[in-house]
């Protein structure tokens, strides 16, 4: 540990010989009220590059056609782009558009969300309430759900590919209860099932984690004037918990719609790309798709459709910061 | 209505000393059946990467990875495969010289002498433990696997670094400073938080084209560099630190970078260390944007080229499973040992 220590002092003692002369020459020549901006400026450079800059690119792509990725190559084509993707017969069927894979795309993204917000909320919030009692090995079970949080989304698409395959783990207890095997990633219903339980078994760990410093907040008196009161359990359950753990509920709940409007790489990996067929195909993938897949380059779609889901998660985003705000107060 | 209500019970109540009811042992399930469902699929992956490539497709499968023995046997070119036969009630290895219809030759093998003729369908493979440690040798050596490890750990190692110090410098100067534009640099800083990469990637695609750094390991780590969340758990933990330790410096006449340097920076360690966890992980499981950027084999990081390689070889689930669980092994050992920072970390920002 010492020597580590050691270690690390050198390092630092290296950088401040090499940078202090000439930042404290920059210190000499604007003073010390312009240095915050030169703290600021490697931070801000890189925002306005790879943040603020796409941002008004994105913009400007989605009113332009083409394949050429340079803009000022791009012909002006106005609202085609936006027009494309909305143009529909009726939007509930999406073969009737004229882009049918974006309306595929969408309608399979709102019934992921659907499910998998639900299923996630009502996961975690059962775990949180659970690992809030006063039960044993808390800390082991509290680690145990959030493990899989960490993994990365290809691990954990291929190690449940590996489960659901004809010969994984799953078809070998289906065939001790004497259910013949399955092929469920290649079947539409259980492909979109799966897909479902596999965020869910991803992403329920950090959820349960909010809910339970939710639930830790919650003043312990009021519980124990409950018990005073001689409260049944459901009064105390739908008079004191959820109400007070009510707008981290709703956090919960933007957060998870915020991410699951975007799933893209564990159900990538899981289905094979969106399969069977366009069963899995989510609306990143389509933009992926339309923009880097292959020999499409078609940006300026890729853009507009960007742009629209840009603004959904925004009015989503604002939502959550207008609860974000009321919980604190 | 009653069950509904004893439903309800096993959620609110706590237990009291020494009274065990129905509610502990549905929330006892729960957390264990809960506890298998994390760790079932993961463990059977770990096991099917230990079997051999004949192995690991048959069904049903075994727990344990095991392989048919072969041996040498005095007096045959060929390893022969062992068998375990029944003759005359007693249950010997033999080793099979060749199979005919129903029949097989069988010779002993400490002592070979005339194969016997033994009927078939008496006979079993031997199969002994092995680990069939070619599966996680074979793609660092042949399929390039150690190229895409060296680059995951550059791009983790160099984005971690530079993260540290660029968001750093910027907490300290929204921290420590009060100067024209601070409300508004930190507000439009914050505001990033909310864009994600997958608006926004098509355009950031172009600008690292603009910069010439497509296919390039460099332009998977800087424009990750810069990162709202970093700034926002930093500041919030150099507003801790009391201004009167860098007056006390400025007395002294420190240089501002020095104060930065020797002062905040080693006071603001513990968010540090947060924060360069989360970074870490960030970095080692990234997968959408390295995607995007690298495009040539030899610069993919180690997710991209599992990726590539389980689109390549999908019949090779020896190998994919193998290297899926190599990737594992880092995030798991940072797990283990840093398991608290990290839920303090999550619990006090929301980030993830």
């Amino acid at each position: 540990m010492a020597r580590a220590t050691g270690f690390a002092d050198r390092a630092l003692d290296l950088v401040m010989a090499l940078f202090e002369a000439p930042i404290n020459a920059v210190e000499r020549l604007i003073g010390k009220g312009g240095m915050p901006y030169v703290f600021l400026a490697p931070n801000l450079v890189l925002f306005g590059i790879f943040t603020f800059l796409p941002i008004a690119i994105a913009i400007g792509y989605a009113f332009t056609g083409g394949t050429e990725l340079l803009i000022s190559n791009r012909p002006f084509v106005g609202l085609d782009n936006f027009r494309k993707l909305m143009t529909c017969d009726s939007y509930l069927v999406p073969g009737s558009c004229e882009e049918s894979l974006f309306w595929t795309a969408i309608w399979n993204t709102l019934w992921f969300v659907g499910f998998n917000v639900a299923a996630t909320l009502l996961v975690a919030l059962v775990t949180a309430l659970i690992l809030n009692r006063a039960i044993a090995a808390r800390g082991f079970f509290r680690a145990m759900f959030f493990y899989p949080v960490l993994l990365s989304p290809v691990v954990i698409g291929l190690i449940w590919k590996w489960f659901l395959d004809r010969n994984g783990l799953l078809n070998v207890f289906l065939q001790m209860l004497g259910v013949p095997p399955e092929i469920f990633l290649l079947d539409v219903g259980w492909s979109r099932f799966f897909v479902v339980v596999v965020s869910v078994w991803f992403h329920m760990g950090f959820y349960t984690l909010i809910l339970l410093a939710g639930l830790q907040a919650i003043p312990k008196d009021l519980y124990e004037a409950a018990a005073i009161d001689a409260a049944t359990p459901s009064r105390t359950l739908f008079r004191i918990t959820l109400p007070l753990l009510g707008p981290n509920l709703l956090v919960v709940l933007i957060l998870l719609m915020i991410r699951s409007v975007q799933i893209f790489d564990e159900a990538w990996v899981l289905t094979n790309g969106g399969g069977p067929g366009t069963a899995n195909t989510f609306l990143v993938q389509y933009i992926y798709q339309m923009a880097f897949a292959g020999d499409l380059r078609l940006f300026g779609l890729a853009s507009a459709a960007s742009v629209l889901m840009g603004l959904v998660l925004l009015v989503l985003t604002l939502a959550q910061l207008r609860l974000g705000k009321k919980v604190e107060s | 209505m009653s069950a509904n209500v004893s439903a309800i019970g096993f959620f609110t109540r706590t237990r009291r000393a020494g009274r065990i009811d129905i509610t502990d042992v549905l929330s006892w399930l729960w957390l264990i059946g809960g506890t298998l469902a994390v760790l079932v699929p993961v463990l059977w992956a770990g096991m099917s990467s230990l079997k051999p490539e004949a192995e690991i497709t048959r069904f049903p499968p075994t727990l344990l990875p095991r392989a048919a023995v072969q041996m040498e046997v005095q007096g045959f070119d060929k390893p022969l495969s062992l068998w375990n036969v029944t003759v005359d009630g007693e249950t010997r290895e033999m080793a099979m010289v060749r199979r005919i219809g129903l029949k097989a030759q069988m010779v002993d093998p400490e002592n070979p002498g005339t194969p016997v003729s033994v009927d078939t369908r008496t006979i079993s493979p031997v199969q002994r433990l092995t680990v069939a440690t070619e599966n996680y040798t074979d793609p660092l050596t042949r399929f390039s696997f150690l190229t895409f490890l060296k680059n995951s750990v550059f791009v983790t190692f160099i984005a971690t670094l530079l993260t540290l110090i660029v968001n750093a410098l910027a907490a300290f100067a929204l921290s420590k400073y009060r100067f024209r534009g601070d409300k508004t640099i930190f507000v439009l800083i914050i505001s990033t938080m909310m864009i994600p990469l997958t608006v926004v990637m098509v355009p950031a695609y172009l600008v690292i084209v603009g910069v010439g750094l497509v296919d390039n390991l460099w332009g998977v780590i800087i424009p990750t560099v810069a990162s709202p969340t970093g700034v926002f758990l930093l500041r919030q933990y150099m507003l801790t630190i009391p201004d009167e330790l860098i007056e006390a410096a400025r007395v002294d006449a420190a240089s501002e970078f020095r104060i930065f340097w020797r002062i905040v920076l080693p006071l603001t360690a513990p968010a540090l260390a947060v924060l360069a966890i989360f970074s870490v992980l960030w970095r080692w499981n990234d997968f959408l944007w390295p995607l995007i950027v690298l495009s040539s084999r030899e610069n993919f990081t180690l997710q991209v080229g599992l990726n590539a390689f389980q689109g390549e070889f999908s019949v090779q689930w020896h190998y994919i499973l193998a290297m899926t669980f190599l990737s594992l092994v880092p995030v798991t050992l940072v797990f283990l040992f840093l398991q608290r920072y990290i839920t303090t970390g999550i619990a006090g920002t929301g980030m993830k």
